[in-house]
């Protein structure tokens, strides 16, 4: 905890999450107008910062974009979290079987994962939702398997040196069964590395979610994302730049917040890289 | 060094079998028929088993893949099922804009990131340094086809001479025209269209680069050798470039090797926002249009391309450290 105090990247990164979460849960108070009124004749409008009736403008259809923005971080958080829950319930046993187990079961694990990888990622999330067909819980399962492999590399590797510890040896010689062992003792040794990966899973999450919104592929009307505002701001890209400046602006801070957290968290976890 | 490749490339076989399988599957197993799709919905269940039968859909999937498989071996992807091109004419034709764009991607990403990286390891803890690591953490943190947009609405429709979407000449045949026949315009205006795709999709591994060669850099710049030489009397300048850089960079091209790969995930949706003829484009728009032979073809050659990438990573690193290949 007090070296987690001292990561100025950890503490930032928790503040900005701490702060989105805030917002996601509370966003129909906070949101100023109705997310999803239309209003054409108030289209297209400016920024008009604090004093005006619309902070961050309009959209081609007149609705508030700041009110669109706070409502699109449920679906942006909660693709992003589920996904990333996902991959790691699959990557962590994946992971823990492979390295515990070794063998037959790893190398049949380590192939498929392998497979995984050989797809740039970004490709094979778009070819998994083209394939079971746009949607919001499509682009989460898509987003999971594409992350597991990451997951299943931490963990396999922390399982293969940890199950040479003495305390593994001493539960062994006590009786206990490898998966008591395995799930009581030795993954909760695993925690660190994991929380980094899973934080940094997070970040990407955010950016294959809006890219599979943005191309058509995820959310769908009338469910608002980050990433289908910017598909929808694209037309208008040359009167109305504002309807994607800020929808954009929104995944990069969360993006930070994510990726400053697990920079934090791996610095802590590394005593080398401390203060570096 | 020889059987370490020979060994790597056999390793490769069962890979591409299963890459194979995936696309395959990935591709036959989405609901939705496309031959319904391509003739509306007034054809009748005979039209539609007719073109089925033509396509081979009516066989069961194991004969389909099989067949499928044999003839990509061969060369031969198919026939888009709305162009009726062959999809290897398809992707072939996009293939060299996809390419050209990543590299570009790349040596924009490597001779922005490096310099900075070195800039900021050399003035560690100063204003300079603190500014440029967030200016990379953003970087990191930027989805590559928003920042595209972004510069299509504020730099591409300001600045007269950057066009904003497509593409116009190869950078290659630029080239080759500058250095046969001494003209540099098709070159200029190659570069002119690609100068902004390739900036959209060149930042994140900018920022990649530069951080790692910070952090690189710094723990070189902390060994004894490195004292050593200060202690010789040589520039701050000759040691940090000579001394450390040389070794610092090891890692760098590692990770440029890893992220070619993802840069070619990232350009099918920065050819989408730019309009940029390349492969990832077509399988976009197929996407949409359920054309599966391109979707199918498409993936499939970014798949094997970003294999024989990685491949070429591992042999390079393999040439450095002798050690991998006795692994």
């Amino acid at each position: 905890m007090k070296h987690f105090l001292r990561s100025k990247s950890a503490v930032t990164g928790l503040i900005l999450i701490g702060v989105l979460i805030l917002v996601a849960i509370f966003a129909d108070v906070l949101a100023p107008h109705d997310p999803y009124k239309m209003d054409i004749w108030n289209s297209y409008r400016a920024p008009e910062g604090f004093s005006g009736e619309f902070i961050l403008g309009t959209d081609d259809m007149g609705r508030d974009v700041l009110s669109r923005i706070l409502m699109g971080s449920r679906v942006s958080l909660l693709v992003a979290a589920t996904a990333t829950g996902v991959s790691l319930l699959f990557g962590i046993t994946l992971g823990a079987v492979a390295g515990y187990f070794g063998g037959v079961v790893d190398s049949v694990i380590m192939r498929l994962m392998d497979l995984i990888l050989a797809f740039p990622s970004v490709l094979l999330a778009i070819a998994i939702v083209a394939s079971l067909g746009p949607g919001v819980i499509n682009a989460m399962f898509a987003i999971a398997i594409v992350r597991v492999p990451a997951m299943v590399r931490v963990t396999r590797s922390m399982v293969l040196g940890l199950k040479e510890e003495e305390f593994v040896m001493a539960g062994k010689a006590l009786g206990l069964s490898d998966r008591r062992i395995l799930f009581r003792h030795i993954l909760i040794n695993c925690i660190a590395p994991i929380l980094v990966v899973a934080s940094l899973n997070m970040g990407t999450a955010i950016v294959v979610e809006a890219t599979l919104s943005f191309l058509g592929l995820g959310a769908q009307p009338p469910v608002i994302s980050w990433g289908r505002m910017l598909a929808l701001g694209r037309d208008s890209i040359r009167t109305a730049a504002h309807i994607t400046l800020y929808p954009g602006l929104a995944i990069v801070f969360t993006v930070l917040g994510f990726n400053l957290l697990g920079d934090g968290l791996r610095d802590i976890g590394d005593p080398q890289l401390r203060g570096r | 060094m020889f059987r370490y490749i020979i060994r790597r490339l056999i390793q490769m076989i069962p890979l591409l079998i299963g890459i194979s399988i995936l696309v395959f599957l990935l591709v036959h197993l989405s609901p939705g028929d496309p031959i319904r799709m391509l003739l509306g919905e007034e054809a009748t269940g005979e039209d539609v088993a007719r073109l089925n039968a033509v396509y081979g859909f009516d066989q069961p999937l194991p004969t389909q893949y099989f067949r499928w498989a044999t003839r990509a071996i061969k060369g031969d992807l198919g026939v888009s099922i709305r162009q009726t091109i062959p999809v290897n004419t398809l992707i072939f034709e996009r293939l060299g804009a996809t390419l050209e764009l990543a590299i570009v991607s790349v040596l924009i990403a490597i001779s922005l990131g490096i310099p900075i990286g070195i800039f900021a390891a050399t003035r560690r803890g100063s204003l300079w340094d603190y500014l440029s690591m967030i200016v990379s953490l953003i970087g990191v943190s930027m989805p590559g086809f928003w920042l595209g947009l972004m510069l299509l609405s504020y730099v591409a429709l300001k600045v007269d001479w950057l066009p904003m979407f497509g593409r116009d000449a190869s950078v290659l045949n630029g080239l080759w025209v500058l250095v046969t026949q001494f003209r540099a315009d098709v070159l200029l205006n190659a570069l002119r269209y690609v100068l902004l795709p390739a900036t959209a999709l060149g930042v994140s591994m900018m920022a990649i680069i530069a951080r790692l060669t910070r952090s690189s850099l710094l723990e070189v710049l902390g060994k004894d050798y490195i004292r050593t030489a200060q202690a010789k009397g040589l520039k701050h300048r000759v040691v940090v470039i000579k001394h450390g850089l040389r070794n610092a960079l090891l890692p760098v091209i590692t990770i440029v090797g890893i992220q070619f790969g993802s840069m070619l995930g990232g350009a099918v949706v920065t050819e989408t926002v730019f309009a940029w003829p390349g492969v990832g484009r077509l399988v976009v728009n197929a996407i949409s249009q359920r054309d599966f032979p391109i979707v199918q073809g498409g993936v499939l050659m970014m798949a094997i391309i970003f294999t024989f990438v990685n491949l070429l990573v591992d042999i390079s690193y393999a040439l450095v450290n002798p050690r991998i290949r006795y692994d």
